[in-house]
């Protein structure tokens, strides 16, 4: 789960990590009573969007009296901001993040995430802040510097100062980097960060080390235990068919193609996306049903894929297992009646009783087309395209 | 002989009395797998479906019932609890089906696997199965055949898928392994590997992957180097976009890194036959033991 720069920073000043002044607004008179109440100029005016590049859109701008803030407020609230990360489409800019500005010596890089390598998280530091980690990564490896956590001691005091030596940090700095450091991988570890991505880390030109960005990712798999963090989910920031197809328990991903895919498992269901473009189609999207494909799964998946107004054909690959392909398949019929689907259905059975299933399909008022094999049924969707 | 669980695997259900646990637990025993404990804190003294003794604690269902396997059935908040319990009592195989385990816990049980002798496989995994020996996990059994093939995957029903087409060809499977599709495995591709090496029953090996990590990439330079017998692989996910978890929390393009083509290339490097579409993975491996 993804969050807001502001949520970000409300969690890290929580574990003392330091972060700028500042709070959130949703509409122009919020920004500039916030910025009044900093109590001092320049203040900087962010767009909150779930994507990256906000400065480079326009989303970012410094102001330095009332008036200017309620002027760029009123600019960056609701318009549509364009980055390298929200695609061509952009984002609409619904809430600002109005914070103190501040006068910074030198930008770094920090951030924690897992090393599946090793199984371990690993907490990265650079003294190219500012920039793409990924790109830093890949022209000067020698520009990052690691430390992977133990997880019976968790992070020591001695790695702390390894990376707060690595960032060049010395005197005043060189203490607020440390504490800085180990503050945050006590916030990762409290939050089950899946990320925490600190871009730029500025030293101020009085020696202090604070986060100018955050982005905090959580581990989906342990917000059963983070109820306070749930809720700040901005479902908004989302693709509305993603967010429906989670109500029901579905993994579902859209993409640009024409075929809607409907399969259960992970794992085929990348598959199938793979050969339909093997065969000159393009998938309309990533779903998996899960195991156990049932009739209601299946009605759920099939109104979600038809939100879509580019998918002309749906190929459903089912490999049933232990689930009897006969249930599946009755599933299917009456699904399709409920959301009286007018489109070419491909449908692939394996299983248990798949030769039943396919019997029932073929006897049914409905056109399915039937296909024998994985290879089979990603022909004939993408010819029914 | 095989690897991880044979004839002589007797198992113990850690959540036998669940709906999970016990529909699984029906199915393992009609496959002939013994199945000699359950275990359910709280529920111990009773019989299962009148059959298995259930023991409140799995040290019990070691000591009791010689149980030296354990497949894991518990919801994600407990499941870890449940695994270093049996790396504990000393179980030697541990199979953990269960499906959402924060990585936090994760990270502790993989530290907790290496300290110990006990091999793990999952989770979110569709277990290990020895064809007409034993079936420790989910998959229908009637799709496998004994044989000499070893199959590795990260995915749960495209290695049903695999698998029926090598079954489809006439080649059976020495054991097939499904090592889950989280970010961290108990067992990895090249843990895996290893055992098939080592194993006189196995002669080929058909290997699975998908984005996200570098485990594929490790286990082509493990080949490359190290692996005697002839290795087939596909690689799911070609199509996926960056930056999206692709269902399984494992399979996520991140920061450029884990995409398809570099793990096929990596394969291909290490001389191993990628096969280019799911539906060829039976027919490739045909094709490499024919020249073999």
């Amino acid at each position: 789960m993804k969050i807001h720069e502001h949520q970000g920073k409300e969690i890290l000043r929580q574990y003392d990590v330091a972060v700028p002044r500042g709070g959130v607004a949703f509409s122009v008179d919020e920004a500039a009573k916030i910025a009044r109440g900093l109590g001092s100029w320049p203040v900087v005016v962010k767009a909150q969007i779930h994507a990256g590049g906000r400065g480079k859109g326009g989303g970012v701008k410094l102001a330095k009296s009332e008036a200017e803030v309620r002027d760029v407020a009123g600019k960056i609230l609701g318009m549509n901001l364009v980055t390298h990360q929200t695609g061509p489409q952009g984002k609409k800019v619904q809430r600002l993040l109005v914070e103190e500005g501040i006068d910074i010596a030198r930008e770094l890089y920090a951030g924690i995430v897992l090393d599946r390598a090793v199984s371990k998280n690993t907490f990265m530091v650079s003294t190219e802040g500012g920039m793409e980690i990924e790109k830093v990564a890949a022209e000067t490896p020698e520009k990052i510097v690691k430390a992977a956590i133990d997880p019976l001691t968790g992070f020591q005091p001695f790695q702390a100062r390894k990376l707060a030596f690595a960032l060049g940090l010395t005197g005043d700095a060189f203490k607020s980097g440390v504490k800085f450091l180990t503050a945050l991988y006590k916030a990762y570890e409290a939050i089950d960060g899946s990320l925490a991505e600190i871009n730029p880390l500025v030293v101020t030109k009085d020696g202090k080390v604070m986060a100018l960005d955050a982005k905090i990712n959580f581990d989906d798999n342990a917000l059963f235990r983070h109820k306070d963090l749930v809720e700040m989910r901005d479902l908004t920031e989302e693709e509305p068919a993603e967010v429906e197809a989670s109500k029901y328990d579905l993994n579902y991903i859209k993409l640009d193609g024409k075929v809607g895919c409907m399969v259960n498992g992970a794992g085929l269901a990348m598959a199938t996306m793979d050969i339909i473009k093997l065969h000159g189609g393009e998938p309309a999207n990533f779903l998996d049903v899960g195991g156990a494909a049932s009739a209601e799964t299946v009605e759920n998946g099939f109104r979600i894929i038809l939100q879509d107004p580019n998918v002309k054909a749906v190929l459903i690959n089912i490999f049933g297992g232990i689930v009897r392909c006969d249930r599946v398949a009755g599933g299917v019929i009456e699904a399709i009646q409920k959301v009286k689907a007018n489109l070419p259905v491909v449908v692939r059975l394996e299983g248990t009783n798949a030769d039943i299933a396919a019997k029932m399909l073929e006897e049914s008022p409905l056109k399915f087309i039937i296909a024998k094999d994985l290879a089979d049924a990603a022909k004939k969707a993408v010819a029914a395209v | 002989m095989a690897i991880l669980v044979n004839s002589d695997t007797r198992l113990v259900v850690q959540g036998i009395t669940g709906g999970e646990g016990t529909f699984h637990t029906k199915q393992a025993i009609e496959y002939g797998t013994k199945v000699v404990a359950g275990v359910t804190p709280g529920k111990g003294g009773r019989k299962w479906e009148d059959k298995v003794p259930v023991f409140n604690t799995v040290e019990q269902a070691v000591s009791e019932a010689g149980a030296n396997t354990s497949i894991i059935f518990v919801p994600p908040p407990f499941a870890a609890d449940a695994i270093l319990e049996a790396i504990d009592a000393g179980i030697a195989v541990i199979v953990t089906i269960t499906e959402g385990i924060p990585v936090k816990d994760l990270i502790i049980v993989k530290e907790a696997l290496n300290r110990s002798g006990t091999h793990m496989v999952g989770g979110n995994c569709p277990g290990v199965i020895t064809p007409g020996q034993a079936k420790v996990g989910i998959m229908p059994g009637f799709i496998h055949q004994p044989g000499h093939c070893g199959v590795i995957s990260r995915s749960g029903t495209l290695t049903y898928e695999a698998v029926k087409q090598l079954s489809d060809r006439g080649i059976g499977q020495s054991t097939c392994i499904g090592i889950g599709g989280d970010a961290i495995n108990g067992s990895t591709f090249v843990d895996c590997l290893k055992l098939f090496n080592e194993d006189p029953d196995t002669n080929a090996v058909v290997l699975i992957g998908e984005i996200g990590g570098t485990a594929e990439e490790a286990a082509a330079d493990y080949i490359k180097t190290n692996f005697k017998k002839p290795v087939v692989a596909f690689i799911a996910g070609r199509t996926a976009p960056p930056g999206r978890r692709m269902g399984h929390a494992g399979a996520i393009i991140a920061g450029g890194k884990g995409t398809a083509a570099e793990k096929i290339a990596a394969l291909k490097e290490a001389g191993i036959q990628v096969s280019e579409s799911p539906a060829d993975i039976g027919a490739t491996l045909e094709s490499v033991l024919k020249v073999a």
